[in-house]
């Protein structure tokens, strides 16, 4: 579904200088899939997961989405874009619109869905999170929790093929990350493909298809979650699971 | 203060408050509303880097910030005729001051749109909605929030302003009073006079801001 080849990226800093954040990677992601991006920070885990829908965008190499080259010059971004759900660490709802504004505002000016259709689809969303009781409130009156869960269904309004997860539960309170994963892990489980970076390893664990360990912008171990959590082969990687577990 | 006085005050204040509201006042509505689109024409060229119009609109506010607005209306109304462009007062002050409005403002609304934080727009972005689709409908109303008080700031600024549309012989507020004291000889008491007016325009502005800004507030 996915397809990454030699994907580098460079930032520029400040004093000129360029910095490079990721090296060369490839990979391959299947649909159905959950991939698990783990790493310390500063590792080019979130700038890999923003490169897929081009919130970065990479300084060389390719990324296929469904055999088309997004990368390529003239491709229309906004379209790969609508088809790939993002959620992000701070939940960024539009702080000017209620819930239910949250939620059809891209499904109607895109004309994917009338008003009307965008309505009862964002209801049956909100149902299932229940959160329907907060349709007509605005975004500051809810907690981290309910502010992620709405997130994630305003992503689920576009019908995404794909989902996009950056640290979606670092910036909740303890006793709110286990409302999200849940609401994560219904959607794995309904077969959602999902690219999540995160640093919740049980939820790797009990979710993944596919670990992925980055260290300074190398993907340098790649596994299924029983083999990457009883059996790392780099010493980075024992390292790191050291520290975490 | 005599009798005389008195009642000369009480018939012009009628005649002050008319000038403010026929002519004062609708020259700063219609300036201010000409000069707010211009603000965030100006301010999303730069915002959006649209390239050449971006550095146009530099230069325009460069200029306008730059020269002080009684030569503006100066070269609008007794300049322009001189290469066959005419404009009744009215016109004049109400180009310059839309001028005038849309460069300080575009400052405004830029620092307000730039202070949305950019997650917002990548937020937009994610949801297949383009950047201007992302401006329209949920960072420029977010960012009219935050430039809502500096705003209210110009607008009562600019009402004020409009007493400079004196010197192109617009009759404002201003105007009649000096007209009507140039027949009694009451400057003192008229200038004190057209002063009040313009407390009383700007105080019911300042009411109005206070009461908008609550009920934005009350929509978070």
């Amino acid at each position: 579904m996915i397809s990454v080849k030699n994907l580098t990226k460079d930032y520029t800093k400040a004093d000129g200088n360029h910095i490079r954040v990721i090296e060369g990677l490839n990979y391959e992601i299947e649909k159905g899939e959950k991939i698990v991006i783990v790493g310390p920070s500063g590792s080019g885990k979130r700038t890999f997961l923003r490169c897929l829908n081009l919130l970065e965008r990479p300084t060389a190499g390719q990324i296929f989405f469904d055999g088309e080259e997004i990368t390529a010059k003239g491709t229309d971004i906004n379209k790969v874009r609508q088809r790939m759900g993002m959620v992000f660490q701070n939940f960024n709802l539009f702080n000017n619109l209620t819930v239910m504004q949250n939620l059809t505002l891209a499904p109607v000016k895109l004309k994917v869905m009338n008003e009307k259709e965008a309505r009862e689809k964002a209801t049956e969303l909100l149902k299932r999170v229940n959160l329907l009781d907060k349709a007509d409130v605005y975004p500051a009156s809810l907690s981290g929790g309910q502010k992620q869960r709405i997130a994630i269904v305003r992503s689920l309004c576009m019908n995404p093929e794909m989902m996009l997860f950056d640290e979606p539960t670092s910036a909740l309170d303890p006793e709110m990350v286990g409302e999200v994963l849940d609401v994560m892990k219904q959607l794995a489980e309904d077969g959602m493909t999902m690219v999540v970076v995160t640093h919740e390893m049980g939820f790797a664990r009990e979710v993944a298809t596919k670990v992925l360990f980055m260290d300074e912008g190398i993907l340098l171990e790649e596994n299924t979650p029983e083999e990457f959590f009883e059996h790392p082969k780099t010493k980075r990687l024992q390292d790191f699971l050291s520290k975490v577990l | 203060m005599n009798e005389r006085i008195i009642n000369e005050l009480i018939e012009s204040f009628g005649k002050l408050l008319m000038a403010g509201l026929k002519v004062s006042l609708p020259l700063t509505i219609a300036s201010f509303s000409a000069g707010l689109i211009i603000a965030f024409l100006v301010a999303l060229a730069q915002i959006a880097k649209v390239p050449v119009l971006r550095h146009l609109v530099r230069v325009y506010v460069w200029i306008i910030r730059c020269t002080p607005m009684i030569v503006q209306l100066f070269i609008v109304y007794f300049g322009l005729p001189s290469i066959g462009i005419k404009f009744n007062s009215f016109v004049s002050a109400w180009l310059v001051m839309s001028l005038s409005v849309g460069a300080y403002c575009s400052e405004t609304v830029r620092a307000a749109i730039q202070s949305v934080p950019v997650g917002q727009l990548e937020a937009c972005y994610c949801d297949g909605l383009t950047f201007w689709q992302g401006m329209m409908h949920v960072i420029v109303p977010q960012a009219l929030r935050t430039a809502f008080p500096p705003l209210s700031n110009s607008i009562i600024g600019l009402v004020k302003d409009t007493s400079l549309a004196y010197s192109v012989a617009l009759v404002e507020i201003l105007a009649t009073a000096q007209r009507i004291a140039a027949r009694t000889y009451d400057y003192f008491w008229l200038y004190l006079e057209a002063g009040l007016i313009y407390l009383i325009i700007c105080s019911v502005l300042t009411v109005i801001q206070s009461r908008a800004e609550a009920a934005l507030e009350r929509r978070r």
